[in-house]
């Protein structure tokens, strides 16, 4: 497993704190405004990014990342040019975890060899793909992770503890636990439904579980990271995006310090998780 | 992408992981990995519950009408000159297709697994109505995801499941077409997994749907070969069906693949021609992908992005093709071809005036290549092609081609 997560994990715990995991959709709304949005992710306080792949068709978002993909492709956004923005981020940033997640079909038609050896080459440590349970192992997770890559797997409500142990299997990296009716909710998350989640998970694996659950506010963010590894923030990173664009959709004036801003405040939030928890 | 052996039978797919060859597989979120893994088991009991099957052929005979007619097609037979031709005529069920032949199955599904909700995706509004049909019948709540530009163009079956009690949802997304309503009816069986089944409409998607609807739709295919049998004492010499998602093709081929003189002909959707983007043609034109939880022929782009298709025929208008069409035709089993837009409109009107029968555009498809096929047969050759759906839906579209008033 790549050293880079390990390296990342292990200082967290050491700080005793929860990771800040950020999503954010390569090529959205253009290349050069994405490369600045994912440079300034870990100033803001992103300990571990995870670099969306764009896809006509991603049947398990909702619209806000929808929207954010087909920005992305109508700017020219192809995989070959994710792949780009994470080397270039590479050249500046030699600590901050890459995790690159999207769905399988445009890495099976650049083909699997070959994506593995550029994702190697950019410096990215981990993949989340949303279609491949592990069902599908042979596809892209086995040789990803005779690579050295970290494969992360989505833990869902659905996921029961008779399929847990064929979920993490061949999962390295994290385990990313995901609530299904997280995408759109609003209301404060139910943290002792989450520690019961996740302590579930940790009774089958020793890895870290970072969870995603809609997360909007610090408080949020705090709210969870009391009960887990890891809080993931996307849909609102990416709905800050679409917020600060021009009329036609074009990069804004402040479109990248403003998603620096969320992520900042969100930051304080995971920052003091686990004083909540001492308490 | 010929790494497929050749097998002792054709009909022996899929195999346990759901693949036809390369093809098929179940490519979902972890969400629905369970629910198409209870399906999977539900589906093996239900298929040899002597009580299931006697319920399924029941309903098939008094609410569906079947056995469909195997009609010869006399007059047309005679204007080509060629081969005989035969039409299985599964217009004439109930709900005007053979969409309510997968429906009355799934149901009953839905039933035993003890679900309390349908969901179902439409493209042109057939297998919408037909879901809505029996949700009706059998008194569950079910809603149909429909593009909008789809809702818009195909208005009066919007308004039939609206009568019959279904929630018709506009799906903006995207272009607004069928892909984009199969997209949102899985972002709802994602959020709903408790108590929602999802009543897919072809014979794609994961493992076990492309099996449990082409066993639906195989009644086709057995009747038609127990009546030519019954009618001519032989086999056909070819059995010709058009493919858009491929329920229907498969449904009348599948009986068909291990008789070795019997050659498979599915017709796709050629658009305003393969040059361009204008077209529906997977297998003529695409290549190999992963889409809606299966690996499949597609329409996409370098990037693997998946592209919106084009066909006068909305039933035809999807960017992929069924898994198991796709292994037919790397193995050489089955053959498919392009039909155009135009063509399929001639053939409309041909059959309309010569056998009184107003054909879908989707069968039209399948007639136009029979036109193109029958003359150059000998006249003791037979062709039996899959009729499957009437032409009612289309006739607005029709009319606004051909420059009428309504």
């Amino acid at each position: 497993m790549t050293a880079r997560m390990d390296k990342r994990f292990a200082a967290l715990k050491a700080e005793g704190r929860p990771a800040l995991v950020t999503y954010f959709m390569g090529g959205d709304p253009d290349f050069e405004t994405s490369l600045g949005i994912m440079k300034a992710l870990p100033g803001a306080g992103s300990d571990i990014i995870e670099l969306g792949m764009p896809f006509s068709d991603p049947m398990a978002d909702g619209p806000v990342i929808q929207m954010a993909g087909q920005r992305a492709l109508k700017a020219g956004q192809t995989l070959g040019k994710t792949l780009e923005l994470a080397a270039k981020f590479r050249e500046t940033d030699s600590d901050t975890p890459i995790v690159m997640m999207g769905y399988y079909n445009p890495i099976y038609v650049y083909g699997v060899d070959k994506f593995l050896d550029d994702v190697l080459a950019a410096g990215i440590d981990g993949l989340i793909i949303v279609d491949l349970p592990p069902e599908m192992d042979d596809e892209l997770c086995i040789p990803a992770l005779a690579k050295g890559i970290n494969f992360i797997r989505l833990a869902t409500p659905t996921t029961d503890d008779k399929r847990l142990p064929a979920v993490l299997k061949n999962t390295s990296g994290f385990v990313y636990y995901v609530s299904m009716t997280g995408i759109t909710g609003s209301a404060l998350p139910d943290t002792t439904k989450i520690s019961g989640a996740v302590e579930r998970i940790k009774g089958h694996t020793d890895l870290p579980v970072c969870v995603g659950f809609g997360v909007k506010t610090a408080d949020h963010a705090k709210a969870i990271g009391a009960a887990a590894d890891g809080v993931v923030v996307g849909t609102a990173i990416v709905a800050q995006i679409a917020g600060s664009l021009t009329k036609d959709g074009k990069a804004g004036p402040d479109t990248i310090a403003s998603v620096a801003t969320l992520v900042k405040g969100l930051s304080t939030g995971v920052r003091a998780a686990r004083l909540v928890a001492a308490e | 992408m010929n790494q497929t052996p050749i097998p002792n039978s054709f009909r022996s797919g899929p195999d346990e992981d759901g693949r036809f060859g390369i093809f098929g597989g179940r490519f979902v979120a972890e969400t629905l990995m369970p629910l198409i893994l209870e399906l999977q088991g539900e589906w093996e009991k239900a298929k040899n519950d002597p009580a299931f099957q006697a319920e399924l052929a029941d309903l098939g005979t008094h609410y569906i009408g079947r056995p469909s007619p195997l009609y010869f097609a006399e007059r047309l037979t005679e204007h080509l000159g060629g081969a005989k031709i035969y039409f299985k005529r599964e217009e004439l069920n109930h709900t005007g297709s053979h969409k309510i032949n997968n429906c009355i199955g799934q149901i009953l599904l839905a039933k035993r697994m003890g679900k309390t909700r349908i969901i179902a995706e439409t493209g042109a509004g057939q297998h919408g109505v037909a879901s809505a049909t029996v949700a009706a019948r059998f008194g569950f709540p079910c809603v149909v995801y429909m593009g909008a530009t789809d809702v818009e163009r195909q208005a009066p079956n919007v308004f039939r499941m609206k009568l019959l009690g279904a929630e018709v949802i506009p799906v903006t997304a995207g272009n607004g077409t069928l892909k984009d309503a199969m997209n949102e009816a899985l972002r709802d069986w994602v959020t709903n997994v408790d108590d929602t089944y999802y009543l897919i409409g072809t014979a794609a998607g994961p493992h076990p749907y492309p099996e449990l609807v082409r066993d639906f739709q195989s009644v086709i295919g057995k009747e038609a070969r127990e009546q030519i049998l019954a009618v001519e004492g032989r086999l056909p010499d070819m059995v010709i069906a058009a493919v858009g998602g491929g329920s229907n093709a498969i449904g009348i081929f599948h009986p068909f693949l291990d008789d070795e003189g019997v050659q498979i002909v599915g017709v796709e959707a050629g658009g305003r021609g393969l040059q361009g983007v204008e077209h529906c043609a997977s297998i003529t034109a695409g290549s190999p992908g992963v889409l809606h939880g299966n690996r499949t022929y597609l329409l996409q782009d370098h990037d693997g992005q998946i592209l919106e298709g084009h066909s006068v025929s909305a039933g035809l208008d999807y960017p992929g093709i069924g898994p198991e069409h796709s292994y037919l035709h790397d193995i050489g089993r089955a053959e498919y071809v392009p039909i155009m837009d135009q063509e399929a409109l001639d053939a409309f009107q041909v059959l309309t005036r010569l056998e009184g029968i107003i054909p879908a555009l989707e069968p039209s498809h399948a007639l136009a290549e029979v036109i193109k096929r029958a003359p150059k047969m000998r006249k003791d050759q037979i062709i039996v092609m899959n009729l499957s759906g009437r032409g009612d839906k289309d006739i607005f579209t029709v009319a606004k081609i051909l420059g009428m008033d309504m």
